[in-house]
């Protein structure tokens, strides 16, 4: 089978439009095949990455927006984050120590956890970052 | 997200609902905060939480660690399914003190 896209969307950067991706994304992730509890690890997963966008990229600057595509690619549901923003530090998006209980720093984890690859890269005309992260289907 | 505070055996019961995201995260932050800054055991029942991200877990981190700073006794009850997934993939199952209900929180020594 193709790649499909499930969907692309455009979103306000901010923390009040993060329920409509998780509600897009419940629908297109049971779409693609994923089990009902895997479908809410990615939901979760994307969720921090588009609040890591929020908080860590634009800075919660209010007018800042992202772009989500979720694409079925038979054997993996492929999600891609693309923002505005300045130049992301990515060797700084490590998962913290859990051992470290504080308020804080988890939602790397979560992604990195829940998701099978996690690749951060810049856009080609350097006018923003790009996020791809993958879930592989029957594992 | 909703809320409903009440007495309960010395401790304050804060009930949620709903979803809790970066959205109303603050919220809750602010609401354990204060129940804590007020010198009262506090309980967080997550009975009817249907989704809480890493933000709304870094709130009840912040008040279990304010808890404990203070002398206060701090705890989780009533745990939905949706929380403890979460909790369970942040590790904290294991730190927060975690009772099926309130009786059952009053009735250990967490």
């Amino acid at each position: 089978m193709a790649a499909e896209r499930l969907f692309e969307m455009r979103l306000a950067a901010r923390p009040d439009r993060l329920r409509l991706l998780r509600c897009t994304l419940r629908d297109a992730a049971s779409l693609a095949g994923l089990a009902s509890d895997e479908v809410e690890r990615v939901v979760l997963a994307a969720n921090e990455a588009c609040m890591n966008i929020i908080q860590h990229a634009y800075k919660d600057q209010a007018d800042g927006e992202v772009v989500v595509e979720a694409i079925d690619n038979d054997v993996d549901l492929e999600l891609r984050f693309i923002d505005f923003a300045p130049p992301i530090n990515a060797s700084a998006c490590r998962p913290r120590d859990l051992g470290d209980v504080r308020p804080g720093g988890l939602g790397t984890h979560f992604m990195q956890e829940v998701m099978d690859e996690v690749r951060y890269s810049r856009l080609e005309a350097d006018d923003g970052n790009c996020l791809v992260m993958k879930k592989y289907k029957n594992k | 997200m909703a809320y409903q505070v009440f007495e309960e055996g010395g401790f304050s019961v804060i009930h949620l609902s709903g979803e809790i995201d970066l959205s109303n995260s603050p919220d809750v932050r602010r609401l354990v905060l204060d129940t804590l800054a007020q010198d009262r055991n506090s309980l967080v029942d997550l009975s009817a939480v249907t989704y809480i991200d890493s933000s709304g877990v870094a709130s009840l981190v912040e008040g279990y660690q304010t808890a404990r700073n203070r002398g206060l006794r701090f705890g989780l009850v009533n745990v939905s399914a949706a929380a403890l997934s979460v909790l369970q993939l942040a590790h904290l199952d294991k730190v927060f003190p975690i009772q099926p209900s309130v009786q059952a929180f009053l009735g250990s020594d967490a």
